[in-house]
């Protein structure tokens, strides 16, 4: 089961460690992690993303607070929460197939940010299953490179 | 308000570590140290020099569960750092208040591979409860202060402050904080809450066939009044861990003993068909529950501990109490007291009668012929009169201890739990000793663990810390030896420690002016205790015991809990 946790942290050397540390040693998977500072300067924001099963969501809730430089740590239910996550793609695209990308870009609100000899790049945001879909589209045209961000979320209202 | 004084940051942090109160110091020094040990030449802090980086954190391990104060080591960066290590993961997983200072390479030169550079900080950073990398000398007083807070407050635990040299000699503005201000991520919660308290209550009145389980937080947060208290109140037998004995005094009729994987066979009964426990300061480790689907089947669980991480982790909970046991058990009397009192409560008669009869059928008992290992820790719990402060190793030695020496009274009774530390013994007991200079403090080691730390004899000797050391010798690594019997078909590989080619240790201690003592004979035990209590120096007995003794009763790892070999 997947769950977006967002923990805030203070902004000292080492504290991604901390986190990745504690993450490594008692088993935890994590399928995403996005970390940047926060509108205080001192204050770090880390949106995890973990799968494990509700017992060790605690488990890992817990462990996260014992951490002295976890100041808080904010469970995102995905019907509470708005998710994104950035990708880029750079896909092949010769005079046949741009236009036709570009077309599907648009549906999906991306933009091309770099047009290359034979490829195109591509920026989009959204949730996991709107980029997987575009990702699934663009696979048979030929993808060269692929970059995410992981995902960043915040509570709703 | 307090003056401004300028100072270097060697100075700053003997200045601080002074403020704080710390007596003693156990090190080692080195090259990016010798900043600090050239102010701590002229400190009024005692400083102790060990053998071996690890006997330093031992020793400071061993001070601090003696005293209750937080132990402080100091070594220098990379080799020094790492011979740390082990102490540091042995005191962590044990919550013992420990802060380990460590020097470090300069600043400009760090993450270049210098000469002693270790990235002590993320070595550490798994096992220490927090550990910092201070940059700058003003950072030092604040550090310090903040590293003696998380040390000896919430789960107790091991700070580690890494002082590159250039740090030590840069010069600051001195001024201790009046307080912390800095720590928005540390808030431990004492108090247990009321509603949870109340549910406590009403589970304990309603039980018919309870327990307390009880602990090394008990001992930490200074609890054992009222865990006596309350036990008597309710008329509950408690059983302790190995951390935990003497916080309940296992002379007492409700004492069940130690539970668990060499636990009496009555506690684990007891705690197969209880229908309520009481833990106070227990985690539930695997070397207590056994095979967790089948541990305590129908009981409810009361859970109290001052870490929330702890709650529900290995087993369900019914009712969880985050808090300081002293506060919570405090609470829960007060909130028991005036209806027990006025006759609230079940009737537990039938529930004790059963455990006495456990008691009878199945006691702890010393087997005859020869020197026996059992014996001989009874022979020191009657020399002793149960009086002495108790250090372990880690063995087969450790549980004979655990289970023959009874004791009576809290931090008499130290002992290497959840690391399950060789070494840990000799180390701890000095630093127990220099703690309390007025306690006998006796050592029960094995002769494969003492091997591991065997050059603070010279520690002990030189400081005159008079120690015993009572080694149970069978010329085997004796538990390994016993897991291989029982699971690995008696295929004794590299167990053996080779009875008569092993040293000499009449000789060692000798060699290191201590006095050396054998004995083979169980006429002679008692005597050679006699003497050894006499002494004013360090004293090493060998004890030549019977070589395949077994840990009994035993649960097999994995197995359930009153599935008891020899129980």
């Amino acid at each position: 089961m997947k769950h977006t946790l967002s923990v805030l942290v203070e902004n000292k050397p080492g504290i991604l460690a901390r986190v990745a540390g504690l993450f490594a040693r008692r088993g935890f998977n994590i399928d995403s992690l996005a970390v940047g500072v926060t509108e205080n300067p001192e204050i770090s924001r880390m949106t995890v993303v973990v799968d494990v099963e509700e017992h060790s969501l605690e488990q890992v809730y817990k462990q996260l607070n014992k951490l002295i430089n976890v100041i808080k740590v904010i469970d995102l239910p995905d019907e509470d929460s708005v998710q994104r996550e950035l990708i880029m793609v750079k896909v092949k695209a010769d005079a046949k197939t741009r236009a036709e990308i570009i077309e599907m870009v648009d549906i999906f609100r991306g933009k091309i940010v770099d047009v290359g000899k034979g490829t195109l790049s591509i920026e989009v945001t959204g949730t996991g299953s709107k980029l997987k879909a575009l990702e699934d589209l663009l696979k048979p045209y030929g993808i060269v490179e692929l970059a995410r961000t992981g995902m960043v979320a915040l509570n709703r209202g | 308000m307090e003056e401004k004084v300028r100072m270097t940051g060697a100075q700053a942090l003997i200045k601080s570590l002074e403020k704080e109160g710390v007596e003693v110091i156990f090190g080692f020094p080195g090259g990016v140290v010798l900043p600090i040990y050239d102010v701590l030449y002229d400190s009024k802090i005692k400083h102790i020099l060990t053998r071996h980086e690890q006997g330093a954190a031992h020793a400071a391990d061993g001070y601090a569960r003696a005293t209750g104060k937080v132990g402080v080591c100091l070594t220098t960066s990379g080799p020094g750092a790492c011979n740390l290590v082990t102490g540091i993961a042995t005191a962590g997983m044990d919550s013992v208040p420990m802060v380990a200072i460590t020097g470090q390479v300069a600043t400009h030169v760090i993450g270049t591979d210098a000469f002693q550079e270790a990235d002590t900080t993320g070595i550490t950073l798994p096992v220490a409860k927090h550990n910092y990398l201070v940059k700058d000398a003003v950072e030092i007083p604040g550090v310090v202060q903040e590293a003696f807070l998380l040390a000896s407050t919430g789960r107790n635990g091991v700070v580690l402050i890494d002082v590159p040299v250039d740090v030590s000699r840069g010069e600051i503005d001195f001024k201790y904080p009046d307080k912390i201000t800095s720590m928005p991520g540390y808030k431990p919660t004492t108090k247990g809450n009321a509603r949870q308290i109340k549910e406590a209550a009403r589970l304990i009145l309603a039980s018919k066939r309870p327990v307390i389980y009880a602990g090394g937080g008990v001992i930490s947060s200074g609890a054992s009044e009222e865990l006596r208290k309350l036990a008597r109140l309710l008329d509950f037998p408690v059983t302790t861990t190995l951390l935990a004995k003497g916080a309940f005094p296992e002379t007492h009729r409700l004492s069940l003993g130690m539970l668990g994987m060499h636990g009496t066979s009555y506690a684990n009964y007891v705690m197969m068909e209880t229908d309520l426990i009481v833990a106070v300061g227990a985690r539930f480790d695997d070397r207590i529950t056994g095979r967790l689907d089948t541990f305590a089947a129908h009981a409810k669980v009361i859970h109290i501990d001052i870490d929330p991480a702890e709650i529900g982790k290995n087993v369900k909970v019914d009712v969880p109490i985050v808090g300081d046991a002293k506060a919570v058990l405090r609470e829960l009397l007060a909130a028991l007291k005036p209806r027990v009192e006025a006759g609230a409560g079940s009737s537990l008669k039938q529930w004790l009668q059963q455990v006495e009869q456990w008691k009878k059928e199945y006691p702890l008992s010393i087997p005859k012929g020869g020197l026996r290992p059992q014996f001989v820790v009874d022979q020191i719990y009657r020399v002793t009169k149960g009086n002495a402060l108790i250090v372990t190793d880690v063995g087969q030695h450790q549980m004979w201890a655990a289970q023959f020496y009874k004791s009576t009274k809290p931090r008499h009774f130290i002992s290497s739990g959840g690391l399950g530390t060789m070494g840990f013994g000799l180390p701890a007991a000095i630093g127990a000793k220099i703690g309390c200079p007025n306690a006998t403090v006796i050592d029960i080691a094995g002769d494969g663990s003492i091997q591991m730390n065997s050059q603070e004899l010279a520690t002990a000797v030189l400081n005159k810390v008079p120690i015993i050391i009572a080694i149970i010798d069978n010329g085997y690594l004796g538990m390994i030896r016993q897991w291989q019997e029982l699971f690995y078909d008696k295929r004794y590989s590299h167990s053996s420690l080779r009875r008569g080619e092993s040293p000499d240790f009449v000789k060692l201690a000798e060699a290191y002016g201590a006095i050396g003592q054998r004995v083979t004979k169980p006429s002679e035990v008692e005597p050679a205790l006699a003497k050894a209590l006499k002494a004013r120096k360090p004293v090493m007995i060998d004890f030549v015991v019977e070589q395949e003794e077994n840990v009994f009763p035993m649960v097999a790892p994995g197995a359930s809990l009153d599935d008891m070999i020899g129980g």
